[in-house]
């Protein structure tokens, strides 16, 4: 029994410490996991992605096409151009929040919003939107959006991981002073409802 | 022992430490940096461990140390091996007294590198035992078993990982430090019949290589990780042959009741042909899954025509596995469900997705590089030209709006090749763009080349104090080192001044209009001459203040976005604005409104005097 995760998004936003807390968490449980990431160059503001791949039986770090139980996507584009790795029936949690790269004021491909969204809610059933805005909003802070998501995906109940993991999993990888900003991002998403 | 979720290259480090490694040296390069990095992380104080300016230096300080007894460690990517191929082809001749591991991070995409080549192949051509990992905790216990080997033959071996391998993540049990081997260097003994390289020494040990690698091949056919894996289910005659990360791909794509035979090759030179025999007898067909070269594709072809044996060997030869590029989980099922002959998964057919931005990695928003070009695109608007780039982040350059990189080959390449291109046009006005590290790793040579030869050329070295794209590592100008150490820091300036060139002139580039007269001015002189636009790397330095548009002077004609083409600037009901999140405030785009419409930021003051510390 195995689940697989795929977070994605643009260099920069904190999707590696999200997989790094996911491990964490799964560890904690005395699971196992095996982890990829994008590292180098497409850091840079270009598309990143890591697998995270828990439970026993696993031989790859990286997973098969259609075989992602969930795909926790930092930015609208980015969760389409991982789709599909999702399975049929698979979750999506995903960031409401664009990140329009340069190439599409400059001559490339444009960033279509709203085509966008209506996609994901076309092809995902079970889709999860996170205002990202309104969280930075009200938790002071853009920068603990992974830990929003991540409290997100935990409600969906597809990570298989509770709130107390992923909480350990804070305590465990981040130093005291943040504690308390990514408690409360942890729990953001559970005050919403 | 304890257990730690542990990065690839972290596994290969904390191995190298469990073996008792005692000096390492190497040149930073995706996907290979953090070896190097988690060794100075992790070391015990006994440990020496350093950048070196390029991989040739670290090629031959490591076996200097290995020479003295010392276990001694090189890291760098599948290109950085070409830099320090001098050293290593005639290393392989002299040999080691301490055991050398050269650990190469190969590159299957390419994801982040310039080539696709297959550091198996060249340990095949250099004569050298080449090991290959293919997991997280795997790569953690062969570096160690490398060790021994090196040490044992007297000969630098290759452990040589790719991209899957190095950034994969796993939970591995590893060795606390009290349980690290403590290797006690008995020094350099001399005796110049051994170290002394000669065309009668090369001839004698050149026989005695043959001989071991011979030797070898039969010990590395018993090596528990040159394994097969035994048929399961009904008896078809169906072989198939991997390495490193294929293999956990190969096992992803099987099923475990009913799966033909499969060898997976641990070390690929010498090839353990014993076992790769054993392997073919009574198969029919082989499917080789492989990335980068068929090395073992042709070593079983080889094996078969040696040993008469009547088996089909497949793979990338064959064109049953893509000549290149990397392989994927999808990848390697669908060639294995070919091979078996079995109907392929049918998968959805992707509904009408909406059409993507496509998002390449571009140039940090605030980031001086970008300064640095428009303001040599500005003054040398409608005049000929060539800018040959360089390896590092300002490769991005060559992006639109900036379209500010011609060509692009490989480190300290563009120094020359803006030479040849002058030699051949004489009418053009040739710039050479270099990074400050890539300018010490081999920018220095092309300088002098260039200045001797009576080319006519600007030089333009982005000097933004650090090794920028593989994540700011310290170099020779930086005035650190990785032993922690504040030492007197290398003038970029003073060596340029040293080599001759009378018109060299450090500005900063965020001052644009002084930028641009600069350029202007040095480009009309004769001969060699060299700017240096100093100003930090903004994800090392973030200043605090960012910069705003007034939405009441903006008309919206997004001159900074077209010109610029910065990520914090963001088109958004007819005008634009500054995306806070991303803003250093460069002051770049104030500098280029034509309305004044944006404030607000605020640049790092440079102290251009102390430029690179010159003495």
């Amino acid at each position: 029994m195995s689940t697989n995760i795929i977070l994605c998004g643009v260099g920069g936003q904190g999707t590696i410490l999200a997989s790094k807390l996911i491990a964490s968490a799964a560890m904690g449980r005395n699971v196992a996991v095996k982890t990829a990431e994008t590292i180098g160059m497409a850091q840079r503001g270009g598309s990143v992605f890591s697998h995270v791949r828990l439970g026993d039986g696993v031989a790859s770090p990286l997973m098969a096409r259609g075989t992602a139980d969930l795909i926790i996507a930092f930015e609208p584009a980015e969760a389409v151009r991982q789709l599909p790795f999702l399975k049929p029936d698979g979750c999506v949690v995903v960031s409401s929040r664009p990140v329009v790269p340069v190439s599409a004021m400059t001559g490339g491909p444009a960033y279509e919003y709203e085509a966008i969204m209506a996609y994901l809610r076309e092809q995902v059933a079970n889709l999860v939107v996170v205002d990202a805005d309104q969280a930075a909003a009200e938790l002071g802070s853009a920068k603990c959006l992974n830990v929003v998501l991540l409290g997100a995906a935990s409600r969906a109940g597809e990570l298989g991981l509770t709130e107390e993991d992923l909480l350990a999993a804070i305590h465990t990888l981040l130093p005291n002073k943040l504690w308390e900003l990514n408690e409360q991002a942890l729990k953001y998403t559970a005050s919403l409802s | 022992m304890h257990t730690e979720f542990l990065m690839g290259n972290e596994a290969i480090a904390l191995g190298a430490l469990a073996a008792g490694v005692n000096v390492v040296a190497g040149y930073p390069g995706t996907p290979s940096t953090e070896v190097l990095e988690t060794v100075a992380r992790r070391k015990t104080d006994d440990v020496y461990v350093e950048w070196s300016i390029n991989e040739k230096a670290a090629m031959e300080v490591a076996a200097g140390a290995a020479y003295s007894g010392a276990r001694a460690m090189v890291t760098c990517k599948q290109v950085g091996l070409n830099v320090a191929s001098d050293p290593l082809m005639s290393l392989e001749y002299i040999g080691v007294k301490g055991g050398m591991v050269v650990m190469v991070a190969d590159d299957p995409g390419p994801i982040s590198s310039q080539t696709e080549q297959d550091t198996r192949t060249f340990a095949q051509f250099s004569k050298l035992p080449c090991f290959d990992p293919s997991s997280v905790a795997e790569a953690y216990e062969m570096v160690q078993e490398a060790f021994e080997l090196s040490e044992r033959l007297g000969t630098p071996v290759f452990f040589r990982a790719t991209t899957r391998v190095d950034h994969g993540y796993e939970a591995i049990e590893v060795a606390s430090p009290d349980e690290w081997r403590h290797n006690c260097p008995e020094g350099f003994v001399k005796d110049p019949s051994r170290w002394v390289i000669f065309p009668r020494l090369s001839v004698v040990n050149h026989a005695k290589i043959e001989a071991r690698n011979a030797a070898l091949q039969d010990e590395f056919s018993d090596y528990q990780r040159n394994l097969i894996l035994p048929e399961a289910g009904e008896g078809r005659r169906l072989g198939i042959a991997t390495h490193g990360i294929n293999y956990a791909y190969v096992r992803e794509g099987l099923r475990e009741d009913a799966r033909p035979r499969v060898l997976r090759v641990a070390t690929p030179f010498p090839f353990p042909e014993r076992r790769a025999v054993e392997f073919l007898q009574g198969l029919d067909e082989v499917l080789c899954v492989e990335e980068l070269d068929p090395v073992i594709e042709r070593q079983l072809t080889y094996v078969c025509g040696k040993y008469g044996l009547d088996v089909h060997i497949r793979g990338k030869l064959t064109g049953d596995i893509v000549p290149s590029g990397e392989n994927t989980v999808e990848s390697v099922t669908a060639a294995i469900d070919a091979f078996l002959g079995e109907e392929p998964e049918a998968s959805a057919p992707a509904a009408n997705a909406p059409t993507l931005p496509v998002r390449p990695p571009v140039l940090c928003a605030g980031c001086p590089h970008r300064a640095s070009f428009y303001a040599v695109k500005v003054a040398m608007k409608g005049k000929k030209t060539i800018y040959c780039g360089d390896i590092g982040c300002y490769t991005l350059g060559n992006a639109a709006p900036l379209d500010m990189v011609d060509t692009c080959l490989c480190m300290g390449a563009g120094i020359n090749i803006a030479q040849g291109v002058f030699h051949v046009e004489p009418d053009t006005t040739c710039f050479a763009f270099v990074g400050d590290s890539t300018f010490f790793a081999s920018g220095i040579t092309g300088t002098i080349n260039a200045f001797y030869n009576q080319a006519d050329m600007t030089l333009v070295v982005l000097d933004n104090s650090t090794t920028a794209m593989t994540g700011h590592q310290p170099h020779p100008g930086t005035g650190r080192t990785m032993m922690g150490e504040v030492v007197e820091k290398v003038s970029i300036e003073a060596i340029l001044r040293a080599i001759g060139l009378t018109c060299v002139e450090t500005v900063d580039p965020l001052d644009h209009k002084l930028a641009v007269e600069t350029v202007r001015r040095v480009a009309a002189q004769p001969g060699v001459k060299a700017i240096i636009f100093k100003s930090p790397c903004v994800v090392l330095a973030k200043p605090q203040a960012h910069s705003f548009v007034d939405p009441d002077k903006c008309v919206g004609c997004q001159r900074c976005v077209k010109q610029l083409g910065c990520p914090g600037l963001v088109p958004r009901d007819g005008k634009v604005v500054i995306d806070e999140s991303l803003c250093c405030g460069c002051t770049l785009c104030e500098q280029v409104c034509p309305f004044g419409a944006i404030g607000g930021g605020q640049r790092i003051a440079m102290d251009l005097g102390q430029a690179g510390g010159a003495r």
